[in-house]
């Protein structure tokens, strides 16, 4: 019953890393950036929330609606000024400023908000707390279920709009071939910043769940992003179901491997996603590729 | 006529070898001008500057009186310029029907729709729904015209579009456009099959090292007469014949040997 009772809560926290991993998935699948200062912009997206709904007494859910429109447009900005300069000079230099990105943003709010903890769950009244008792006395915490509903519902929402809308058709079409989609009439640059933009809208759903359902400083943001990558990774980059799948595989690996060990919480994530990593590389044949070109001797 | 696209002295660079030169050209509504020229004379570029996929390094570029050398393609296509790009280049991830679809971000409406489209390429019914990557190539060429008449152009350019196809493909897709050509839209098409251009076409221009070298009604240029142009081996009297300075150099005899081998 004990191992069920992970199992649940581990899928639960699985919803929580699907969340946050669905923007970094959608970027990586429709621009091909991998964004390292996505954890870090979920934080500015925490620290703006609690900022509304703490010194300043607004409701959390009027304080997430005012905070959504603002971090989308941060997503264009974004877009505009860092993600399309640096992607024209290829894949590396993406990686390397949106570092940099993350490194600013973490110690702007070190600077700012000093290195207090902070919360929401004060500021959601017993819905921090709030549980259903399943039969057999397993306990499935309200935020954490509707958390996991939620990320079920935006993953479904953005692949319904890849699939079905003109944006969505757009979107692909400028991803897969951004020259021709020109040539058809698509303002590639655009639809890439609005693009970003949905994404930071994904972050900020993530920021938010982040701050409700635990504690936030101004250096989480790291923390986040690798969890948000081993969950992309496992679930396989650029899906988006394949991205839920990898969040809940991470999360109830975690909670495994809490079982066994009190450490065994962030080694039987990581050690997960090596071995997926590894069982992916060997079935693609990269891994063979890669020792046979070392070993042959240089002409 | 005033011209639907004026083409000013326009030079087009790959780095830095240049591969337009100078190219001076007018199209006109109801022209079907027929560009030819061996592989590397500068075909391909020109079509693509003129579509705003290169850029043009100096000259300048008209569109019914309009300067739009410095618009990005997106606004071109939108003002009804269209290519139809060499290699069909389809989003081959995506559906027949997405295909045709994603073409109405030009944001042109007139009379060529998605029902409308299928009408003149009746193939593409039943595959409408079917990967355009596991399509045949002329069932490929289909779409990638298909794709460019959904923006509702003014003037279509079509970059080899008999490239890799079967003979009764090239006669499908041909047969195809005299459909759009019944509308009424001006052609601007680059066609290494001389038979098929001397029948459609109703304006040959001969390109050479980027350079235009002869420009002239299809009726008045022969067989013979185009032939030599494509190899600049000797310059034919021709009327309108434009000459360019300069020895055809080892280009030609390259191409020379390409079409040899």
């Amino acid at each position: 019953m004990n191992l069920l009772n992970q199992i649940i809560q581990g899928l639960l926290l699985g919803g929580y890393y699907a969340l946050l991993a669905c923007g970094l998935s959608f970027m990586f699948g429709v621009m091909r950036i991998i964004n390292l200062a996505h954890g870090s912009l979920a934080v500015v997206a925490a620290y703006l929330l609690w900022l509304l709904a703490e010194p300043m007494g607004w409701h959390p859910l009027l304080a997430l609606l005012a905070v959504l429109p603002a971090m989308a447009l941060l997503g264009w900005v974004l877009h505009r000024l860092v993600l399309e300069r640096s992607a024209r000079l290829g894949a590396l230099v993406p990686l390397l400023a949106t570092f940099g990105l993350a490194s600013v943003i973490d110690n702007l709010l070190f600077q700012h908000f000093g290195a207090d903890t902070r919360s929401l769950a004060t500021a959601i009244g017993t819905l921090a707390y709030d549980s259903w008792e399943l039969p057999g006395g397993i306990y499935v915490g309200q935020l954490p279920a509707m958390v996991l509903v939620f990320a079920v519902t935006l993953l479904g929402g953005l692949h319904a709009m890849l699939a079905h809308t003109a944006l969505g058709r757009q979107i692909r079409a400028a991803s897969e071939d951004a020259d021709t989609a020109r040539l058809v009439g698509v303002h590639t640059g655009a639809v890439f910043a609005a693009a970003s933009a949905i994404t930071m809208v994904t972050v900020t759903l993530a920021g938010a769940s982040l701050a409700m359902r635990a504690t936030f400083d101004p250096f989480s943001g790291p923390q986040q992003l690798i969890f948000a990558f081993e969950a992309v990774i496992i679930g396989g980059a650029g899906s988006l179901w394949g991205t839920l799948l990898g969040g809940v595989v991470l999360g109830v690996a975690q909670n495994l491997g809490a079982q066994v060990h009190p450490q065994g919480f962030l080694i039987a994530g990581h050690a997960t996603f090596l071995a997926i990593l590894l069982a992916r590389l060997c079935a693609s044949g990269a891994l063979r590729s890669f020792f046979s070109t070392r070993r042959q001797p240089t002409p | 006529m005033s011209a639907l696209l004026d083409i000013g002295s326009v030079d087009a660079h790959h780095g830095q070898l240049p591969a337009v030169r100078s190219v001076s050209l007018q199209v006109h509504p109801g022209d079907i001008l027929a560009l030819v020229g061996a592989n590397g004379a500068g075909k391909t570029t020109l079509l693509r500057t003129v579509a705003g996929a290169h850029r043009a390094s100096s000259g300048t570029l008209r569109w019914d009186g309009e300067d739009i050398t410095c618009l990005p393609a997106h606004q071109r296509v939108a003002r009804g310029l269209a290519l139809v790009p060499e290699g069909r280049r389809l989003f081959a991830g995506m559906t027949v029907r997405e295909n045709l679809l994603v073409a109405r971000a030009a944001g042109r409406r007139g009379p060529w729709t998605l029902d409308t489209v299928l009408g003149a390429f009746p193939q593409l019914q039943p595959k409408l729904h079917a990967r355009a990557g596991e399509l045949s190539g002329g069932q490929q060429q289909a779409v990638a015209i298909g794709r460019a008449l959904m923006t509702n152009p003014r003037l279509l350019l079509l970059d080899e579009i008999s490239l890799g196809l079967s003979p009764l493909a090239v006669q499908g897709v041909y047969d195809a456009l005299r459909g759009v050509v019944g509308q009424g839209t001006p052609l601007v098409l680059v066609e290494q099959d001389l038979q098929r251009v001397q029948a459609v076409a109703t304006r040959i221009v001969c390109m050479l090292e980027g350079r235009v070298v002869a420009d002239a009604p299809a009726a008045e240029l022969s067989r013979a007469q185009i032939t030599a142009h494509y190899f600049g081996a000797q310059r034919p009297e021709s009327a309108r014949t434009v000459h360019h300075a300069g020895s055809p150099g080892e280009a030609s005899a390259d191409n020379l040997y390409k079409v040899a081998a």
